[in-house]
């Protein structure tokens, strides 16, 4: 499999999907790769193959809870939720971020 | 993930990797979905879905590894690194270990006798349905009791059987001691006589032969016996040609038609069963061929029913007490009086749960076990705290190490776990040792408690109550020591922690506080335990000086049994006589005499008096009797205070006289001197009211038991006596040593009929045996209370040391700078006393405020007893003091440069 140019995201996952989880409410694996796509203009794809076990990582941290739900299509689907938890750890990770790209912005800018 | 679920991941694999499927199938549809949307044809779509989504099984794999492996490694390496550290430091170890298996082991020991006697179900069918059937409080029932079993009477048992009510079916017992023997020294077997319905209803089976039926307990009566597993193991050598094996039991010969399978001890608890035979066989077994049944006053039944499906213990008994006035009607006894009988009718009858089997020993037995189980409570709780203490120190050690890790970005969580797991370990091994501890200490209590009068029968196995009970005290231990440790050690930051190797002053101090605290607070508890020690060690000793009324030193007491032999009523007087006359011939007796029973034995007769020729009946005056012979008084020492002992005399056609106690003389003859004055003596329906003139005031004497307060007791002659029985106790005061008396005592009476049989041992023995309870509870204190003691000394020694060794640089430079030895050793010495000072007090005022728990088990001792309180301060201090003085010297013995140049 190629590398895929979005490797460099993952460190970012956890924030974009606590962020999406935050603003659309519970949605499957699918629905969360779909909206951060179509969200960024398909500038950002996630990879599956990453965001299985991101979710599933955040969900032993207990930043995201999940429930089986049967779609409007007739599937049964794992719907995702973010927690009280998660919220506060989105913050967190906002906070760091925006700190990060200011850094990062600065030394654009001026160097 | 919360960890519950994730142990059930592990266990339950193929769950995790349906759910991980479904969500991936559902992701697969959805691009192919799209895909289709967009064009593609199915089948393209599909394989561009799964090529888009990686590869499968990876995926999956990669995704179970969070769940699992991941977890499962990191508990695989704690263990691992938590027997690496122990085996490090194997004193440590052994002293955790083998502390825990102390405490776990008295826990779960007393814990078993706790699930034996009261919670543990009969083993026998369906336990839950069968209720014990019995009086509301206060029933007026006279007779003739006989059996720990008295509840009913056969007339009364055969209402209830017919008429069955509630019940599917009832059952009746009676417990009875069978000699096995022909004659000589009896050997008993633990008897019951049973109800034709007593097996089937239970749903017992044999594991060989077959059990006895309804078809054995008739008319005809054919004599056989179904014995227990244990006295055929015991008594007939597992012998598997038993069956029709015959038994003597008291003289008669029955033949064994089936064993009852291990399990099945009786529905006693605290009692086994050995020997059962019909109840009909008590007609053929007893000495005038009638026996108990046809009497309608002879009380010697325990009843137990199978309730109908729908019946609750509540119904029934609601149900019982509503049919009692038409049952009473129908059992009345013959030969009660008006009044009697009036309260007779009135009596009513109730059920109670039966479940775990009746007890005699459980209401008794409360208040002790339950006292026992907070006293070996504590000592866990100490040895825990001396735990935690020692971890406390070691996680110090640690510091650095557990910096590094911090720092290095290892969770606080996952540091916590890997000290817990250690923790673990120790706990883990602690409760397995401990599970051998509790074996021997259950089997050693249950020893002191028995005596070979009265077997007592626990089934002591393991069952899930015990097993989760010593599991959860693991767990339990395991945090309450490993926790807090763990926890403050990785609040450090790393930053500091590293920096200062912990070893600044400003981040220890506080540290030393949680120590210090755990310290006093181990002198406070083991202070309560030494003191309760000693207040039952005391009250023990108390028991066993009390003043009882008679010598007990050099005194025999002989139980003797005439056996088949029997003799009719009227030669056994004379029969009496004889033997009296062989044992006063024996060289070192100094005199015997006759009782009727001997004092502390726990028989007893009461029965109403009126004084100075009132009439007896309805006169809510009563006393207890006894019958001696003449030279009784003499042979017992007990004084005479006026009048006369029973003498030659005194016969059965002379008047009618008796002999009372100081009790007697003030309670019914307001103190003066009863000398002279009469009492009558309550009698059965129509029979005149006896006439018994005082011949003499005695000394009070304990009746039933040592612990008792003075009753009014009245003596009657022996020779007055109008059913002389088919045996007789006697006392002889004996010079010299017992072994040989006894012995020519046992021949002496062989001789004059070798079917008589003698039990002959020193009456200290039998007031001995009457005070084993409370025997154990002094011993168990005491070694509790010493155990928890040495617990608290250990850790305060193990404080001291490490704080001296902590402070070495800082005395070096005292002592450097001109401070004398003494003077050091006053230092470390005046923070162990503040230690112990502060502890002492706490645990006075604990000791204070618990002795009233125990006030109902002490005996002439006061729950605030200052010679206990101030016994056990003095005692802790002086060791505890030692202890601290040891790390004391050597701190003050370390040369002063070596000291400061450490570093």
């Amino acid at each position: 499999m190629p590398k895929s140019p979005n490797d460099k995201l993952q460190g970012t996952l956890t924030l974009l999907v606590l962020r999406t989880l935050r603003t659309s409410g519970p949605l499957h694996g699918y629905g969360l790769c779909e909206h951060i796509r179509s969200v960024s203009d398909e500038l950002l794809q996630v990879e599956e193959g990453s965001l299985y076990p991101a979710l599933h990582r955040m969900e032993q941290d207990e930043w995201i809870s999940s429930k089986w739900e049967i779609t409007n299509k007739g599937r049964k689907a794992k719907f995702y939720s973010i927690t009280a938890r998660g919220r506060k750890q989105l913050a967190e990770e906002n906070e760091s971020w925006e700190r990060l790209t200011e850094g990062v912005m600065r030394v654009l800018k001026y160097s | 993930m919360p960890w519950y679920r994730r142990w059930r991941n592990v266990f339950r694999d193929d769950a995790v990797g349906t759910e991980l499927d479904e969500e991936l199938a559902y992701h697969l549809a959805e691009t192919a979905d799209r895909l289709m949307e967009q064009g593609m044809p199915e089948a393209e779509a599909l394989r561009a879905a799964r090529r888009q989504l990686g590869n499968y099984t990876i995926q999956k794999e990669r995704t179970r590894d969070m769940n699992l492996a991941m977890w499962l490694d990191e508990l695989r390496a704690d263990a691992t690194y938590g027997m690496r550290q122990l085996r490090q430091s194997p004193g440590f170890a052994a002293v955790s270990v083998l502390s825990l298996a102390l405490g776990i082991g008295a826990n779960t020991a007393i814990f078993q006798l706790v699930n034996a006697v009261r919670l543990k179900l009969l083993p026998v069918k369906d336990p839950e349905q069968l209720v014990v059937v019995d009086w509301v409080k206060d029933s007026a029932r006279a007779g003739w009791w006989s059996s720990r079993s008295a509840n009913f009477t056969y007339r009364q048992w055969d209402t209830l059987h017919s008429q069955q009510g509630p019940f599917t079916d009832l059952i009746a017992w009676s417990a009875s001691p069978f000699d096995l023997t022909k004659g000589g020294e009896p050997r008993f077997a633990q008897g019951l006589f049973v109800s034709g319905s007593f097996f089937p209803v239970l749903g017992v089976g044999a594991e060989l032969g077959r059990t006895l039926g309804a078809s054995d307990d008739s008319g005809a009566c054919n004599t056989s016996a179904v014995i227990s597993h244990a006295f055929w193991q015991r008594e007939l050598g597992a012998d598997p040609q038993v069956l029709g094996r015959r038994l003597t039991l008291n003289g008669y010969p029955v033949s064994v038609i089936g064993v009852t399978p291990p399990s099945f001890f009786g529905v006693e608890v605290g009692h086994r069963y050995d020997v059962a035979v019909p109840m009909c066989a008590d007609r053929l077994m007893s000495e005038d061929h009638k026996g108990r049944i046809p009497n309608r006053a002879a009380w010697w039944l325990s009843v137990m029913g199978r309730l109908k499906p729908g019946w609750t213990v509540k119904s029934a008994s609601a149900y019982l007490t509503t049919v009692s006035p038409v049952f009473m009607r129908m059992t009345l006894p013959e030969d009660y009086k008006s009044d009697l009988a009036k309260k007779y009718l009135a009596n009513k009858m109730n059920a109670k749960e039966a479940n775990n089997g009746v007890s005699d020993i459980r209401e008794g037995s409360q208040q002790s076990l339950n006292l026992l189980l907070a006293i070996t409570g504590l000592v866990l709780l100490i040895a825990c705290a001396n735990l935690a203490n020692l971890l406390l120190a070691r996680a110090a050690v640690r510091e650095p190490e557990i910096a590094v890790r911090l720092a290095m970005g290892a969770s606080r969580w996952r540091v916590v776990r890997q000290l817990l797991a250690e923790s673990l370990i120790l706990a883990t091994s602690g409760a397995l040792l401990g599970v051998f501890v509790a074996y021997a200490v259950s089997r050693g209590l249950l020893a002191l408690l028995e005596t070979p009068d009265t077997p007592t029968f626990l089934s002591l196995s393991w069952d899930w109550r015990v097993l989760m009970f010593t599991a959860g005290l693991a767990i339990a231990t395991c945090l309450l020591f490993g926790l807090v440790p763990a926890l403050r050690s990785t609040l450090l930051s790393p930053a500091l922690a590293m920096r200062a190797s912990g070893r600044t002053a400003t981040a220890s101090r506080e540290r030393f506080g949680l120590r210090r605290a755990l310290v006093t607070a181990q002198v406070a508890l083991s202070l309560l335990l030494l003191v309760g020690a000693l207040l039952f060690v005391r009250s023990f000793h108390k028991l066993l000086t009390t003043d009882a009324g008679f010598k007990p030193e050099n005194v025999l007491a002989a139980a003797i049994d005439f056996g088949k032999t029997s003799y009719p009523e009227a030669q056994r007087l004379s029969v009496y006589r004889t033997v009296l006359d062989h044992l006063s011939a024996i060289p070192g007796v100094a005199s015997a005499a006759q009782v009727g029973f001997t004092p502390v034995s726990g028989s007893g007769w009461d029965n109403s008096i009126g004084p100075d020729g009132a009439p007896a009946a309805g006169s809510n005056k009563s006393a207890f009797f006894n019958r001696a012979s003449p030279g009784y008084f003499k042979t017992m020492g007990i004084g005479i205070l006026a009048g006369r002992e029973f003498d030659e005399h005194d016969t059965a056609n002379s008047a009618k006289v008796a002999i009372v106690d100081e009790e007697f003389a003030r309670k019914y003859f307001h103190g003066v001197n009863p000398v002279g004055h009469t009492f009558h003596l309550e009698q059965g329906a129509g029979k005149p009211e006896p006439l018994f003139q005082i011949v003499g005031l005695v000394r009070n004497t304990k009746y039933y038991e040592l612990k008792e307060e003075f009753r009014a007791i009245g003596f009657f002659p022996v020779a007055q006596d109008e059913h002389p029985g088919p045996g007789m106790n006697a006392v002889l005061r004996i010079a010299g040593s017992p072994g040989p008396i006894i012995k020519s005592a046992e021949q002496v009476i062989g001789g004059i009929n070798p079917s008589i049989s003698v039990q002959i041992k020193p009456f200290s023995e039998q007031l001995l045996d009457s005070v084993r309870g409370e025997r154990a509870m002094a011993i168990l204190s005491g070694a509790f209370g010493s155990l928890a003691a040495l617990l608290a000394t250990l850790g305060l020694y193990g404080v001291m040391s490490y704080m001296t060794a902590r402070r070495r640089k800082e005395i070096g430079v005292r002592m450097a700078l001109g401070a004398d030895r003494l003077r050091v050793v006053q230092l470390v010495l005046k923070e162990a006393i503040l230690l112990l000072a502060v502890g002492l007090v706490m645990g006075v005022a604990l000791s204070l405020w618990a002795g009233q728990l125990a006030e109902k088990l002490l005996f002439g001792v006061r729950p605030r007893d200052a010679m206990s309180l101030g016994g056990a301060v003095v005692l802790l201090s002086t060791i505890a003091l030692l202890a601290a003085y040891i790390p004391a010297r050597r701190a003050a013995a370390d040369n002063p440069m070596s000291a400061v140049r450490v570093e």
